[in-house]
């Protein structure tokens, strides 16, 4: 054996000890969270945590729901915020702007993937809900309050996704179309978004994930009272919100309780990941 | 009596600094096929684009002098370029069906037109596959999707979606380089019948195509017209040198 094959197998064993390793922790929180969870859920009954309305830990009272349909509520109002203004940022970056705008605004829009969350949820502290407060009633910290500012902290997610899914649709496709005596808008919504559509969706679940598993931002603009909001307007806790909130002094079957709501949130997130996966899988095929 | 359909006066094309056609002047007639013929970047494909004003789409393009089509000067600014486009379709090189069905694709640009009735739309699919020459061989899958077909169809389904639309003009460049000679006999027969309704602009790479079917050929050799005339003449017995040598295959 040569000393340049000696030094290429060592290269070699040392990466897999690193890929190795940043795997296991991926399953070192896996094992840890179902372990530390799962046994409570079994205890009380999955339903009673799945379905129950009340969540009296010191009176072991573990119902889950009003944080799941939080979590459902505050991700599904991002998304209605922050998909509709991505897509058309995407489209007006890459179909209707001239290069240089697009050159400059793009990495404007990455940028407000680098603003810390924290400060997400202090200008909407701030502003966002002495604002919604005044104008159309309640607290003000509120499932609105959380939709806009996850809306907002999802946007270059699915903005930049979007961009580089619609780049991706060949120009033989846009001149075909053109050719045919399609406007530009006819182009867009005929032809480059329906190519672009897995990239598009994958974007989407991908920024879903984000506004599912955001903590801090939602803590300081949701109010989060543990029960299910009656309107837009009313507080609301998330499944994050309800791990941070109470982690810090929680103790035994309270405690495990919250690793339960960490299992509902992961096997949550796997679901969605999946979902993106198998979309951008299927673009691939394409 | 041959009736003009397009009129080229001094016609200059820019991409930024660079002259991709020098001083042009031509006339196309109607009901003819007029065979574009040249080596590659010799400025036949940006020609066609030109027609149609594709060339829009390109930042930096720019043109001088006249293209009158049915006399109208198609550069002056009140011109309706989407209507334009249907009247002057382009077969594209590579044939690029839309990520769709087979039906979609031709219909493609009449639904633009806000034409939704079934029936409708179920004839000019119909006629644009058969006048294609596509039709025998897709009539049964219609609703599969079009990226399925192969090459030589796929590029007579991108004819049928130009036919579709009726136009007055059917431009094609270089329909049939990446074809084999079998899907390429079925596009030359297509166009010889075609004829007869349309008038037709072929760029080819392949002299012999033009040799077979076009009734006029131009010969244009980086961005000039070198010379236009009747194809027997071209090829026996051409006026310019140039012509000769590129058609004995001295370059090209």
């Amino acid at each position: 054996m040569t000393k340049i094959e000696r030094n290429e197998r060592l290269i070699r064993l040392c990466l897999l000890v690193v890929a190795f390793s940043a795997i296991s922790v991926l399953a070192v929180i896996t094992i840890f969270i179902f372990e530390q969870g799962t046994p409570i859920m079994f205890k009380y009954g999955f339903k009673n945590f799945l379905l129950g309305q009340d969540w009296y830990p010191s009176e072991k009272s573990f119902g889950l729901f009003p944080m799941i349909v939080g979590s459902l509520m505050v991700t599904l109002g991002a998304l209605i915020i922050g998909v509709p203004l991505g897509l058309a940022s995407a489209i007006f970056l890459t179909e209707f702007s001239n290069r240089r705008l697009a050159r400059i605004l793009k990495p404007f829009i990455e940028l407000l993937a680098g603003i810390p969350s924290v400060v997400y949820g202090f200008i909407g502290l701030m502003f966002l809900i002495p604002f919604i407060r005044e104008n159309l009633g309640g607290p003000g910290l509120s499932v609105l309050a959380s939709s806009i500012i996850l809306g907002v902290m999802i946007l270059p997610t699915v903005t930049s996704i979007a961009i580089d899914s619609i780049r991706a649709v060949p120009d033989s496709f846009r001149e075909g179309s053109i050719a045919l005596g399609a406007t530009k808008w006819q182009t867009v919504k005929m032809v480059i978004l329906p190519a672009a559509r897995s990239g598009i969706v994958a974007g989407v679940v991908l920024g879903m994930g984000r506004a599912i598993g955001e903590t801090m931002a939602v803590i300081m603009v949701a109010g989060n009272a543990a029960a299910i909001p009656d309107s837009i307007l009313a507080p609301v806790r998330t499944l994050t919100s309800n791990i941070a909130l109470e982690m810090a002094y929680a103790s035994g079957e309270h405690r495990q309780a919250l690793f339960a709501t960490g299992v509902i949130l992961f096997v949550i997130i796997m679901i969605l990941n999946t979902i993106a996966n198998l979309t951008s899988a299927r673009q691939k095929k394409r | 009596m041959k009736t003009t359909g397009i009129t080229v006066r001094n016609f200059s094309h820019y991409y930024g600094q660079h002259q991709s056609l020098k001083n042009l002047n031509l006339d196309v007639y109607r009901n003819e096929i007029l065979g574009i013929i040249g080596p590659a970047k010799s400025g036949k494909s940006t020609f066609l684009t030109c027609l149609n004003r594709l060339n829009d789409l390109i930042p930096g393009s720019r043109v001088e002098g006249k293209i009158l089509i049915d006399n109208q000067d198609i550069y002056q600014p009140d011109v309706d370029v989407v209507a334009l486009r249907r009247k002057l379709g382009l077969v594209f090189a590579t044939p690029v069906p839309l990520p769709t069905t087979i039906y979609e694709n031709v219909v493609y640009g009449v639904r633009l037109l806000g034409k939704n009735n079934h029936q409708e739309l179920d004839d000019i699919v119909e006629d644009s596959l058969e006048k294609a020459g596509l039709w025998n061989e897709v009539k049964d899958r219609l609703k599969t999707s079009a990226l399925k077909l192969s090459g030589g169809q796929q590029q007579r389904l991108c004819l049928a979606r130009v036919l579709a639309l009726k136009p007055e003009y059917i431009m094609l460049d270089e329909p049939t380089s990446g074809l084999d000679p079998i899907s390429t006999m079925k596009i030359e027969d297509s166009l010889r019948i075609l004829k007869n309704d349309f008038t037709i602009i072929l760029v080819t790479n392949n002299t012999k195509q033009a040799a077979r079917i076009a009734d006029r050929t131009a010969f244009f050799l980086m961005g000039e017209l070198i010379e236009i005339d009747e194809t027997a003449i071209i090829f026996t017995r051409p006026s310019d040198e140039r012509t000769e040598a590129y058609l004995q295959g001295k370059f090209g």
